[in-house]
């Protein structure tokens, strides 16, 4: 591994991880808490969508894939706001439509030859120094109109009846947090894919979330979590000759396993608490 | 009907309100005038429109005809004079937050967004948590407390929100007898601090023991008043029909 780190692919990699692991951490537990991920699935595959129109009119992919999966994840919010009772099956059209449009479009596109698998499964010993400086950006974003907004956040995450009451603004804060999700699936899509972003974005929360007596612990755990997963996954890659992206979401996953499991008896104790 | 003191302060002013979900109504020209520090209870069959007259008070449904005033503001501005403490069931005990967090959600609609919690801020939810009993309990994320700790938490929140009025949707819902006196207890804190209580509630065993008021509704009005005058035996075979074979016992073990 330590000759590894001289080559650039490999910094690359790594700098990949750290920086998509920030976005996981901190709206992973967003979407964890808001119970949005099949909605961040959706945004995550409509993306495909995305990468079809960047080839197709030859934009650069950054600009396509992420006005696309800004402009999906402004709908999905739209329709879970104004459309609550049918949201899922709505999110569910938009998220095979989007892969399918990105599907036709890149059939049209003349002399195309992207790997297509890299999308689906990721490219983390793939990304290009450009995309590290994108990732930076959003972020900055990120973290930005988080801290900016963090109590309207929380308040709105743990009870969105009494946010409301209380005049927080809780249409156009979803509208933010959904925005936002989509910026940080577009950052992962780059290092395990868009089929497993999910995988990514759901679990180190999850995990985190047993541990954490915050908010922002949770969020600071599932940076670490996530920086874990993906260079844990990137060296197994690397030394068994794996398919990278997939391995991190195995291991991310044995580790899921292993807290449920580990967590079972607490659990237990904890739900014959809350009858008293 | 039993009529209260007229020299007391009225906090919530309900008028002729009528409120209805298609061509059922479920609140049909209601009149009712609650007094500042009572605990209420309010009683009536599934589905007599409990919660509905609990969302009209907050100002929070749409009605066809009559007013609700809150302090002889109409209910619809008087937000942050009211307050909802919602079923423990409705929210996420898994959430990472704590005590003294929740506590201060009730501040944010006081505070701007462009600042942190004050000093100020922080006495209020301290005094809010001191209320409920719960200030041992400030660092606790919400998911190791019992039911009955996370409903005063609710209620800690209430307060530090600077609310007049606590609407109580089932507080004793699902809780053993300690937790229930528990509960109780803390209710009557917050009543002797001034405040008025409004709680929907089922049991009818505990009701004339627990209120200084009830509210007997099905649809309309059937009563308000003190548990003695409310609870009697032609009123509760009129609203809750054929089971009143047991609800007379109680009506009379009350005397």
């Amino acid at each position: 591994m330590l000759e590894a780190l001289q080559l650039e692919f490999m910094r690359n990699a790594l700098m990949a991880a750290f920086l998509t692991g920030i976005a996981c951490g901190v709206i992973g537990t967003f979407v964890v808490v808001n119970r949005i991920v099949f909605l961040s699935g959706g945004i995550a595959h409509a993306a495909y969508g995305g990468i079809g129109l960047a080839f197709f009119f030859g934009l650069p992919y950054a600009v396509g894939t992420l006005g696309f999966a800004l402009l999906v994840a402004l709908v999905m919010a739209t329709v879970t706001l104004r459309a609550r009772h049918r949201s899922d099956t709505i999110i569910g059209v938009l998220w095979a439509v989007g892969m399918a449009l990105g599907v036709i479009l890149l059939d049209l596109t003349p002399g195309y030859n992207v790997d297509l698998m890299s999308f689906l499964f990721g490219s983390i010993l793939a990304v290009p120094t450009s995309d590290l400086w994108l990732m930076l950006v959003l972020d900055g974003v990120i973290l930005l109109a988080v801290t900016f907004f963090y109590t309207d956040l929380l308040a709105l995450s743990y009870d969105e009846d009494f946010a409301q009451i209380r005049g927080i603004r809780v249409e156009f804060l979803y509208f933010l947090l959904l925005a936002m999700v989509a910026l940080s699936v577009v950052m992962m899509i780059r290092v395990v894919g868009l089929i497993l972003v999910i995988a990514l974005l759901t679990i180190p929360p999850y995990i985190a979330e047993r541990h954490c007596g915050s908010l922002k612990t949770m969020m600071f755990l599932s940076f670490v979590l996530s920086c874990f997963f993906s260079t844990t996954g990137l060296w197994l890659s690397y030394t068994l000759n794996l398919t990278s992206g997939a391995t991190i979401i195995m291991v991310a996953g044995i580790c899921f396993f292993i807290s449920v499991l580990l967590e079972l008896p607490q659990t237990r104790k904890m739900l014959s608490l809350r009858k008293r | 009907m039993a009529t209260s003191d007229s020299n007391a302060t009225v906090t919530i002013e309900v008028e002729n309100l009528t409120v209805s979900y298609g061509p059922k109504p479920a609140l049909l020209d209601l009149t009712l005038s609650i007094e500042q520090g009572l605990l209420v209870g309010v009683i009536g069959p599934n589905g007599a429109g409990k919660s509905t007259l609990v969302k009209a008070i907050l100002g929070f449904v749409k009605r066809d005809v009559g007013s609700v005033r809150i302090l002889g503001v109409p209910a619809e501005k008087a937000k942050g004079l009211v307050a909802y403490v919602p079923q423990r069931g409705a929210v996420d005990w898994d959430f990472p937050v704590r005590v003294k967090e929740v506590a201060m959600m009730g501040r944010y609609g006081n505070i701007p967004w462009y600042r942190e919690p004050g000093e100020e801020d922080q006495r209020i939810v301290a005094q809010a948590l001191e209320m409920v009993r719960m200030s041992d309990f400030r660092d606790r994320q919400i998911g190791q407390l019992s039911g009955g700790q996370q409903q005063r938490v609710f209620m800690a929140r209430a307060l530090a929100q600077g609310a007049e009025i606590l609407l109580l949707d089932e507080p004793f819902a699902g809780v053993d007898a300690a937790t229930e006196r528990a509960i109780l207890d803390v209710l009557e804190r917050v009543k002797a601090a001034g405040r008025t209580l409004v709680v929907v509630h089922h049991d009818l065993a505990t009701a004339a023991e627990y209120f200084d008021r009830l509210v007997l509704i099905k649809q309309r009005l059937y009563a308000y008043g003190p548990p003695k005058t409310v609870l009697r035996e032609d009123l509760l075979s009129e609203v809750y029909e054929g089971k009143l074979r047991v609800f007379s016992d109680l009506a009379n073990g009350e005397g």
